[in-house]
């Protein structure tokens, strides 16, 4: 990463977790894991908090749809990291990377129920414009999506647009596609806490 | 508490501690960075990016601002306030919108 401190400036104790969760895993630990073990009074225990509710708690979307989001707010901030990241994950979750890459290739054709595919079409307006207009979510909540729905849908998108902001600034390295998959069935497993 | 009241509790927890918690960079510092506005070059162009377009900050970025005089920990903290801020900015559009249409309450 480009802060010598996110590379080297762990406890003791952390970078013993990181060797423990090397071996165990087989992959290095991804750099997304590793900033929110950096100094987690700052950032990390509540960025983990927000997080993790927002991809793991109650909702009426499923955590495929919800990791779809994820991927689809990471492909309009063009954030590399988060992209793979969430593909993955939204792949492993719905059991289904054909539906996943047809969503990130082209929303509108893509072989989605209309309630996700009007969500996800108003959470990229937000991520590309930085604003929306009330008919914007009123053709939102036309598709049949509760105002509930919104909500949780647009803390999926705060979550992940500042993920991806802090991927790229921070320079997150590219993992191999073994280590995103590795990535994608730990957080299915574990969540984000 | 509902559901999405847990949502916008647990972000409102984050902001507070960024900006109102202890830091190495001042308090001032990190809300101009949690604003993008009020910092002078070189670190407003490393900010600015962080918020406006991530994708395009290089290391140049970075050894610019730490020849300013800022530290590592400093940026660490400011470049985190940039995304967050960026981030709570969307957010409040999205509440606000949804609010305005009918379909829930205008943002704290």
């Amino acid at each position: 990463m480009r802060l010598e401190i996110l590379n080297s400036g762990y406890s003791a104790g952390t970078r013993a977790l990181f060797m423990v969760i090397r071996l165990f895993s087989g992959q290095p630990v991804p750099d997304a894991a590793r900033l929110v073990f950096y100094r987690p009074d700052f950032y990390g225990t509540l960025a983990k908090k927000f997080t993790h509710e927002t991809m793991r708690g109650p909702s009426a979307w499923s955590v495929g749809d919800r990791e779809l989001m994820a991927a689809y707010v990471s492909k309009m901030n063009e954030s590399a990291f988060c992209i793979r990241a969430h593909t993955a994950t939204a792949s492993q979750a719905y059991q289904d990377g054909a539906k996943v890459q047809a969503v990130l290739a082209d929303l509108e054709s893509a072989p989605i129920e209309e309630p996700l595919r009007a969500t996800l079409r108003m959470l990229g307006k937000l991520t590309a414009e930085g604003t929306l207009t009330a008919e914007d979510m009123r053709e939102v909540l036309s598709a049949g999506v509760s105002p509930q729905q919104v909500e949780d849908a647009l803390a999926v998108c705060v979550a992940f647009n500042t993920t991806g902001r802090l991927a790229d600034a921070f320079g997150f390295e590219i993992l191999s596609p073994e280590g995103f998959e590795a990535g994608a069935k730990y957080l299915l497993k574990r969540g984000y806490r | 508490m509902p559901a999405e009241d847990k949502k916008r509790a647990a972000h409102r927890a984050l902001v507070d501690r960024l900006l109102n918690g202890e830091g190495r960079a001042s308090a001032e510092q990190r809300a101009c960075a949690f604003g993008n506005d009020g910092l002078s070059p070189p670190l407003s162009v490393l900010i600015n990016k962080v918020a406006v377009r991530p994708a395009e900050v290089t290391d140049a970025d970075f050894a610019s601002a730490k020849a300013a005089g800022f530290s590592e920990d400093e940026l660490f903290e400011l470049v985190v306030c940039a995304a967050v801020g960026e981030s709570a900015r969307l957010y409040k559009a999205g509440l606000v919108a949804l609010a305005e249409a009918g379909g829930g309450e205008e943002p704290g």
